[in-house]
C-alpha cells in the first residue's frame, strides 16, 4: 500500500509528526469545531422523511399487485407454495416417526457420522427434547431448519462453486454476500412478510437468505482451497472440467463443504427465534412469549432446546466430515438402532410420556427474581453509569454537533487508518445515512456500537492475552467458547434482559457476550501464532514477560486484533438490531417497529439499509488499518 | 516400440517451433512489438507482464530422454507445461507425433492428454481421497475405461514401480518416494507416449532421489518412452539426460549433450552450471587427448575416444606407456598419466572450462 | 450429449409453460378463483385445527386461552397458537396462517384492508370487553400533585419523569413496539416536554408502575383496560384532550385521548364460511372485564400456566360458557 496519506504530512527531511499526533489533531480540530458549530447543522429524525413514505407507497403498491402482478403470480407464489410443501412433507415425516422413531433414526445418523458416542449424543439430546416438554415443537423447529438448510444447500453449493472457480463471478457475488451478512436479520422479515406473507414458507425462506451467503462463501473457498497441483495433474490426463470437478475439486473439498453445511445449520438455527415472529412453528415461538412477558422460566426450556439441537448436528455433521468411509458394523449398529426407534413407536404411546417431562419454569423464575432483586442496586449501578458516563454523553455529542464536522471526523479517521478509497467509502456511507433521512438514530446506533465494541474489544483482549499466557486458563475457557459460539445469537438476550431490563444497555450487554467469544479466540490465536523463534529471541536479550507482551506478542499479533475488532464490529452490529427488541433505540428500534407497524415499514426497511451502510463504514475503517503494513 | 509410433516426418516425437509464453494483461501486444526483447526486470517494470518463454525451439527424438535445466524460475515449469497447453503458449508452434496441438480442439486436446501425453509433477498432485490403485487407475478413469480392466491395468504398473501390496493405502499413508512412485504410475498407467516429468524427485531426500533416477533410467529401458525431463539439478541432469537444454530467463542458452556442456559451454552461465561437474566423470578421452609428441611410444594400451577419463584410469596405471586414443581405427590421439592426472585434479577445484576449451 | 441436454432443457420448458398456462398463476388467498394448489399448512379450519394468534398482553392471553379451552373440548377442534404481534396477525388471514384474532383493538387500516379491501376476514362481535388506553401516573403522585392528571400541567412536571434514556425531556414508558400508538403525534401536537421511551413489552410497564408506586418513584406511562394490575396497584390517568368522533382520524395531526373501544373478535374469511360449530363458539364468545381480570391475575400472579387458568374459570362460570355452545 501507499504511504500513510495523512492530511497533515510533514515534508521529506524534518521531523515527521508521529501517528498518534495526526489523531490526536483530528481530535482537537474536532473539539474545537464542535464547540463552534454545536447545535446547528443537525439533521434531528423525523418519523415522515421523504425515503421512508416513498417505501411505504411501494409497499403498497406491492401489496396490492398480490394476485396480478407476473412476478407474483408465476413466481413468488410458486416459490411460496413449494417452499411450505416441502416444509409440510418434512413436518408430515418427521411427526410420522413417532418420538421413539425419530429418537431411534437420530442415533441411527449419529452413528453412521461418527461411532457410538455421537449416537448417544444425538439420541440423548433428542430424549431432552421430550423430557423438556418441548417435543413438538422441537420436531417442528427441526423440519424448519432441515427445508431452510436443504434449500440453502441446493442454492448455495452450486453457486458457491461457480464463485470457487471463477475470479470474475468472486468478484460480482462478493460485495452482495457482504451486504446480506451486515444486513440485520430483522431487516428482512418485513420485506419477507410483503412477498411470502408469514408462515412456515416464509419462515424457511428468511432462514434460507440468512443461512445462504455462509453456505456459498465457505464452499467457493473450499473449492479454491483445493491443491491446483492436483487439478492440473488431472488436467494433464485430459480430463474434462466436469470431471475434474467431481473426481478431484467435490471430492478434496470434502471436508471444508461439510463445514459449509455445519455453519449453514448454525446459521439457520440462529434464525429459529426471530422466523417465528413471522409464524415460524416451533421453539422458537416459546422463546418470543417468553421475550414478551419478560418471563425467563417460560424461554429458557426453549432456549436449552435450541442449544441442545445446535450441539447435537454440529457435533454430527462435524464427526460426519471427518469420517472417511463407514464400515458394514456402523450400518448394520445404526440400521438397527433406526429399527428399534421405529418398532418402539409402534407400542408406546403417540405423545412424550408425561411423567418423564420436568419442568423448571418455576424455579427459573424464583432465581431470576432473587437476582433481580438482590443484585437490584449494582446491575442498576452498572446500567446508569454506563448510561450517564459513556452513552448519553457520547450519544449528544454525536447528535448535537453538525453532521459535517462528524462526516469530516470520519473521513479524517478513516483516511489516517486506512487510506484515501476506504475514507472516501466510508464517507460516502456516512452521507448516504443522512439522505436515507436516519442520520440522528444511526449516531444513536454508531453510539451504541461504539461502546460495545470497546466493552467487548477489552474483555476479549483480557481473555484472550489471558488464555495465550496461561495453558490452564486456555484449557478451560477454550470449551466454554466453544459452546458459546455453537449458541444461537438470541439466547444472549435471555440473560440481559432478566438483569436489566428493557433498555439499552441490556443491548450492550448481549452484543457483548455474544462478541467475545470469537473476540479473545483470534486474540489468543494471534499471540500463539508468534513464532517461538521470536519469543525466543526477545527472551534471549531480557526481556520481562510483561516486555514480551508489550513489545513483541501484541504488536505481532496486530493482524489478528484487528480481525477480532472487524468481527467484533460486525457482530455487535447484527446484535444492537436484535437487541431493537429489548430496549436498545436508533436503527434497530427502527427495525423492529418497521416490522410490527405498517406505517413504519418504510423506515423500518430504510433503517436496515443505514445498519448496512455503518457497518460497511466501520468495516472500511477497521479492515483498512488492517492491510497497511506495521509501523 | 512405442518409439516406433512416432509419425513425424524427420523422427521427432516433439517439435517446438518459436514458442513464447508471456503472462500478464494483453501479452499479445507485448509480443507484437519489440517489448518483447527487453530483459526481464524492465519488461516487467514497463508492461507488467513476464516473459515466462521466450522464443523456444527444439525437437525430441523418439526415445531420447531430454533434460531441461535452469535456475529457478528461468521457465522450466511454464515450457513443459505449454508443450500440452496447460498453459496456453502465447506463440509459436508445437507438434507432438506430428499432430500441431496449436491447432487442437479442446477435445482433440482431451485425446492427445489422455492417451499420448502424461505428466509427473513435483509435488506428485496425488488425489488424497482416493486409494493408489484409484489415483494409478484415474486416468483410465476418465478415459472411461471399465472398472475391471483399469485394476488390472494398474495392478501391473504397480508391480512395475515396485508398489505391491500398497494398492489400497491412500496417499497418506506412504512416504515422499512412495507417493512419486504413484505419480509414476499414474503417468504410466494410460501407456503414453511421451512422459513429461517437472522436477520430479527435488522435493525427495537424497537417497531417495538417487533410487529414484535409477527407476526412471530403468523404466526407460524397459519401456522406452520418450520423456521430457525437466530439473535443477545438474548430476540428475547428467544422469539422466542424453540431450540437455539450459534455459535461462526463459531462453535456451545451450543445447547439447553433458559432454558437450561440460567440455564447450557457451558462456560464463552455463560455464557456471557446469563448474561443479567432476568433469573425470563427464569427458571422453576425445577431450584431452593431444597429437603424440615425436618422442613418445605408440605402442601402449588402445582405449576408445568416447571412453569416459574416469574408465581410463586403471588402464594409465597399468601401464607406462601413453594410451592409444582411437576412433574405430584410426588414431585420434595420445593421452598420458599426466594428461588424466590433470583432468581429474580440475574436478576439485574450479578450472576455467570455458577458457581450456578455447585453447584445444 | 449436447443434444440431451437440448432435449432436456425443451422438457423443461414446456413442463413450466403447461404448469402456468394450467394454473393461470399461483394466486394468494381465497376468493379469487385459483386453481392453484393450497398448500396443507395454509388450510383453514377444515382440517380440524383451529389458529388462534397469540397478541403479547395478559388480557389477550387470557381470552384466549379460555376460549382455546372451551373450543377443544366441546368444539370438537384441536387449537394452535401463534404468538405473533397485532399488525402482523392480520396478515395471516390470507395465506390460512391466522383463523381468529380473539381481541382486536380497533385497528381501522387493517379493517380496511382485510376486511373491505382483500375480504379475507370479517369481524365476529363483541367480547363483551370494553377497552381504553390511557397515560397513567402512580397514585402517590396524584396525590401528590394533585393538578398532574391534568395534560396541560404535564410540562410543570416534565423534569420529574427524567431518566437516563430519555436525556433532558420528561420519560413516558411505553410498551411493546407493536402495541397502537398515537404517542408521538400527541406529544407533538400538544407541545409536550416527553419523550417516548420503550420499554419493549408489558412486563416492563407491569414492573415499572408497580415499582413506582411501592417506592413512591416518578413514573408516567402508557396503559390501558381492562387490566388486572388496576386490582393490585392503584394507579392514575392522566387526561388528555377528551375524545371525539374522527379526532384520530388522521394518524400525524391526533391531539386527543384514545377512544374507549368495544373490543371484538376477527375471523378469517375461510373459517367463518365453514359455520361450523367452532365458528360457532368464537362469534358466541363474550365475557366482561372482570372475568378476563382473574384469568389474567391467575396466569400473572398466581403461578398458573394460561391453560390451568382458563380451565379453572371454565370450571367456575360454567353457566357463562355454555351461553356459547351453540344448540
Ligand atoms: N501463472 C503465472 N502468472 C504470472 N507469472 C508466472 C506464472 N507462472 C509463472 N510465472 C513466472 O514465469 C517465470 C517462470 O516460471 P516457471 O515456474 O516456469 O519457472 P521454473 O523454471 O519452473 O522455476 P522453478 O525451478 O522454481 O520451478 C517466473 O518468473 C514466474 O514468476
Ligand atoms: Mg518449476
Amino acid at each position: 500500500m501507499s504511504a500513510p496519506a495523512v492530511p497533515v504530512t510533514a515534508p521529506q527531511g524534518t521531523l515527521r509528526l508521529p501517528r498518534w499526533a495526526v489523531l490526536a489533531g483530528i481530535a482537537v480540530l474536532f473539539t474545537v469545531g464542535y464547540l463552534l458549530y454545536r447545535g446547528t447543522g443537525t439533521l434531528p429524525h423525523d418519523d415522515e422523511a421523504a425515503p421512508f413514505l416513498f417505501i411505504n407507497d411501494a409497499r403498497e403498491t406491492i401489496d396490492a399487485g398480490r394476485n396480478e402482478n407476473p412476478l407474483f403470480l408465476y413466481l413468488i407464489n410458486y416459490l411460496r407454495l413449494f417452499t411450505a410443501g416441502l416444509y409440510d412433507l418434512l413436518e408430515v415425516g418427521l411427526t410420522a416417526l413417532g418420538w421413539p422413531g425419530l429418537i431411534g433414526v437420530m442415533g441411527a445418523l449419529g452413528w453412521l457420522a461418527g461411532g457410538w458416542r455421537i449416537a448417544l449424543l444425538a439420541a440423548a439430546g433428542f430424549v431432552s427434547f421430550g423430557v423438556l416438554g418441548l417435543w413438538e415443537a422441537s420436531v417442528l423447529t427441526l423440519a424448519l431448519i432441515v427445508a431452510a438448510v436443504l434449500l440453502a444447500l441446493v442454492v448455495g453449493i452450486p453457486l458457491g462453486i461457480w464463485t470457487g472457480g471463477s475470479a470474475r463471478v468472486r468478484r460480482l457475488i462478493t460485495p452482495v454476500l457482504d451486504v446480506m451478512q451486515i444486513m440485520p436479520t430483522f431487516a428482512y422479515l418485513a420485506p419477507m412478510v410483503l412477498f411470502f406473507q408469514i408462515g412456515p414458507a416464509s419462515a424457511t425462506v428468511a432462514t434460507l437468505i440468512y443461512a445462504l451467503p455462509v453456505t456459498i462463501r465457505i464452499t467457493a473457498l473450499a473449492i479454491e482451497q483445493v491443491s491446483p497441483t492436483a487439478i492440473e495433474a488431472s488436467a494433464s490426463l485430459g480430463a474434462t472440467r466436469r470431471q475434474t470437478l467431481r473426481k478431484v475439486q467435490l471430492p478434496m473439498a470434502r471436508e471444508t463443504i461439510a463445514l459449509a453445511i455445519n455453519q449453514t445449520i448454525m446459521m439457520a438455527l440462529s434464525m429459529v427465534v426471530i422466523a417465528a415472529l413471522i409464524s415460524a412453528p416451533g421453539l422458537g415461538s416459546d422463546i418470543v412469549r417468553g421475550l414478551s412477558r419478560a418471563n425467563v422460566g417460560f424461554m429458557l426450556p426453549a432456549g436449552v432446546a435450541i442449544v441442545i439441537m445446535a450441539i447435537v448436528l454440529d457435533r454430527m455433521t462435524m464427526a460426519a466430515a471427518r469420517r472417511r468411509v463407514s464400515d458394514r458394523v456402523s450400518y448394520v449398529a445404526a440400521g438397527m438402532l433406526a429399527l428399534a426407534g421405529l418398532a418402539l413407536a409402534a407400542v408406546l404411546p403417540a405423545e412424550f410420556p408425561e411423567e418423564w417431562r420436568i419442568s423448571f419454569a418455576g424455579p427459573v423464575n424464583d432465581a431470576v427474581t432473587w437476582a433481580k432483586f438482590s443484585w437490584y442496586d449494582v446491575t442498576t449501578a452498572i446500567k446508569n453509569i454506563s448510561s450517564e458516563a459513556l452513552l448519553n454523553p457520547l450519544q449528544g455529542l454525536l447528535t448535537s454537533a453538525p453532521w459535517w464536522l462528524v462526516a469530516a471526523a470520519v473521513l479524517a479517521v478513516a483516511w489516517w487508518s486506512s487510506g484515501v478509497r476506504p475514507a472516501l467509502t466510508a464517507l460516502g456511507c456516512l452521507v448516504a445515512i443522512a439522505l436515507l433521512g436516519l442520520w440522528e438514530h444511526g449516531m444513536e446506533t454508531l453510539t451504541t456500537v461504539l461502546v460495545a465494541v470497546a466493552l467487548t474489544l477489552l474483555i476479549g483482549l483480557l481473555l484472550g492475552i489471558a488464555a495465550a499466557r496461561s495453558l490452564r486458563f486456555s484449557a478451560v475457557q477454550r470449551p466454554l467458547l466453544d459452546a458459546a459460539q455453537t449458541m444461537p445469537a438470541f439466547v444472549y438476550l435471555l440473560p440481559a434482559l432478566a438483569l436489566f431490563g428493557a433498555t439499552r444497555f441490556t443491548a450492550i450487554f448481549a452484543s457483548v457476550i455474544y462478541a467475545v467469544p470469537p473476540v479473545a479466540r483470534l486474540v489468543e490465536e494471534g499471540i500463539r501464532g508468534v513464532p517461538p523463534t521470536v519469543v525466543e529471541a526477545a527472551v534471549s536479550t531480557g526481556s520481562t514477560s510483561g516486555q514480551l507482551l508489550w513489545k513483541v506478542q501484541l504488536p505481532m499479533a496486530r493482524r489478528a486484533i484487528l480481525l477480532a475488532a472487524n468481527q467484533g464490529i460486525v457482530m455487535t452490529l447484527a446484535m444492537v438490531v436484535v437487541g431493537g427488541l429489548v430496549g436498545a433505540g436508533g436503527l434497530g428500534y427502527d427495525v423492529v417497529s418497521g416490522f410490527v407497524q405498517r406505517t413504519d415499514f418504510g423506515m423500518g426497511f430504510t433503517a436496515g439499509v443505514a445498519t448496512v451502510l455503518l457497518g460497511i463504514m466501520l468495516d472500511r475503517i477497521t479492515q483498512g488499518a488492517d492491510r497497511r503494513p506495521s509501523p | 516400440m512405442a518409439a516406433e509410433r512416432s509419425s513425424a516426418s524427420d523422427g521427432a516425437v516433439i517439435e517446438v517451433a518459436g514458442l513464447w509464453k508471456i503472462f500478464g494483461p494483453r501479452s499479445e501486444r507485448v509480443l507484437a512489438c519489440s517489448d518483447k526483447d527487453l530483459d526481464p526486470a524492465a519488461l516487467r517494470e514497463k508492461t507488467g507482464c513476464t516473459a515466462a518463454v521466450r522464443n523456444v525451439s527444439f525437437q525430441v527424438r523418439p526415445g531420447e530422454v531430454f533434460v531441461v535445466m535452469g535456475l529457478s524460475g528461468s521457465g522450466k515449469s511454464t515450457l513443459v507445461r505449454c508443450l500440452t497447453r496447460l498453459i496456453e503458449p502465447t506463440a509459436g508452434e508445437i507438434r507432438i507425433g506430428g499432430e500441431d496441438v496449436g491447432s487442437a480442439s479442446p477435445a482433440r486436446l482431451r485425446e492427445l492428454r489422455r492417451h499420448q501425453v502424461s505428466m509427473v509433477f513435483q509435488h506428485f498432485g496425488l488425489l488424497p481421497h482416493r486409494r493408489v490403485i484409484d489415483n494409478i487407475a484415474y486416468g483410465l478413469e476418465i478415459q472411461g475405461m471399465a472398472r475391471a480392466d483399469r485394476y488390472r491395468r494398474a495392478r501391473e504398473i504397480l508391480t512395475l514401480v515396485g508398489l505391491d501390496g500398497h494398492a489400497d493405502s491412500y496417499p497418506d499413508q506412504l512416504s515422499g518416494g512412495m507417493r512419486q512412485r504413484v505419480g509414476l504410475a499414474r503417468a504410466l498407467a494410460v501407456d503414453p507416449q511421451v512422459m513429461l516429468f517437472d522436477e520430479p524427485f527435488s522435493a525427495l531426500d537424497p537417497l531417495i532421489r538417487r533410487d529414484m533416477q535409477a527407476e526412471v533410467m530403468r523404466l526407460h529401458r524397459e519401456v522406452g518412452k520418450t520423456m521430457v525431463f525437466i530439473t535443477h539439478d545438474l548430476s540428475e541432469a547428467l544422469k539422466l539426460g542424453e540431450r540437455i537444454a539450459i534455459m535461462r530467463d526463459g531462453s535456451i542458452v545451450q543445447l547439447g549433450t553433458a559432454e558437450e556442456l561440460v567440455g564447450a559451454p557457451v558462456d560464463d552461465y552455463v560455464a557456471d552450471f557446469v563448474r561443479d561437474v567432476p568433469r573425470s566423470h563427464v569427458l571422453s578421452l576425445r577431450w584431452i587427448c593431444r597429437d603424440p609428441e615425436s618422442d613418445e611410444h605408440l605402442d601402449g594400451p588402445v582405449l576408445p575416444a568416447d571412453m569416459i577419463i574416469r574408465d581410463a584410469i586403471p588402464a594409465s596405471t597399468a601401464s607406462a606407456r601413453p594410451i592409444r586414443v582411437v576412433q574405430g581405427d584410426e588414431l585420434v590421439g595420445v593421452v598420458d598419466r599426466v594428461d588424466i592426472l590433470t583432468a581429474m585434479t580440475s574436478d576439485a577445484g574450479a578450472p576455467a572450462v570455458h577458457a581450456e576449451k578455447a585453447s584445444a | 450429449m449436447k443434444i440431451g441436454s437440448r432435449v432436456h432443457l425443451l422438457a423443461g420448458v414446456l413442463t413450466l409453460g403447461i404448469a402456468i398456462a394450467g394454473c393461470g398463476g399461483a394466486k394468494v388467498g381465497e376468493g379469487t378463483g385459483s386453481a392453484a394448489p393450497q398448500a396443507s399448512s395454509g388450510a383453514p379450519a377444515a382440517a380440524g385445527t383451529v389458529k388462534i394468534a397469540i397478541n403479547p398482553w395478559v388480557g389477550y392471553e387470557a381470552s384466549a386461552a379460555v376460549l382455546a379451552h372451551v373450543l377443544e373440548k366441546e368444539g370438537g377442534v384441536k387449537v394452535e397458537k401463534k404468538e405473533l404481534t397485532e399488525q402482523v396477525s392480520w396478515e395471516g388471514f390470507e395465506t390460512g396462517e391466522v383463523d381468529v384474532i380473539v381481541e382486536n383493538w380497533g385497528h381501522p387500516e387493517e379493517v380496511k384492508k382485510f376486511i373491505d379491501e382483500k375480504k379475507v376476514a370479517l369481524s365476529a362481535g363483541s367480547t363483551g370487553n370494553k377497552g381504553v388506553i390511557g397515560w397513567y401516573v402512580p397514585k402517590w403522585m396524584a396525590d401528590r400533585y394533585p393538578d398532574i392528571t391534568d395534560y396541560k400541567n404535564l410540562n410543570k412536571y416534565a423534569d420529574l419523569f427524567k431518566t437516563s434514556e430519555s436525556g433532558d425531556k420528561g420519560q413516558l414508558l411505553f410498551g411493546d413496539p407493536s402495541y397502537v400508538s398515537n404517542e408521538e403525534a400527541i406529544i407533538k401536537n400538544l407541545k409536550l416536554d416527553l419523550k417516548v421511551v420503550t420499554g419493549g413489552s408489558e412486563a416492563a410497564l407491569i414492573e415499572g408502575a408497580t415499582q413506582a408506586q411501592q417506592q413512591k418513584k416518578p413514573l408516567l406511562f402508557y396503559f390501558w383496560n381492562p387490566h388486572w394490575l388496576f386490582s393490585r396497584v392503584e394507579l392514575a390517568r392522566v387526561s388528555l384532550p377528551a375524545y371525539t368522533e374522527g379526532c384520530d382520524a388522521d394518524a400525524k395531526k391526533v391531539a386527543c385521548d384514545y377512544a374507549e373501544l368495544d373490543l371484538d373478535k376477527i375471523v378469517s374469511k375461510k373459517f367463518a364460511d365453514t359455520g361450523g360449530k367452532a365458528y360457532q363458539i368464537v362469534k358466541n364468545f363474550q365475557w366482561t372485564n372482570e372475568d378476563q381480570n382473574s384469568v389474567a391475575n391467575d396466569v400473572q400472579n398466581n403461578g398458573l400456566s394460561a391453560e390451568d387458568a382458563a380451565k379453572k374459570w371454565v370450571d367456575a362460570n360454567p353457566a357463562k360458557w355454555q351461553a356459547w355452545i351453540p344448540q
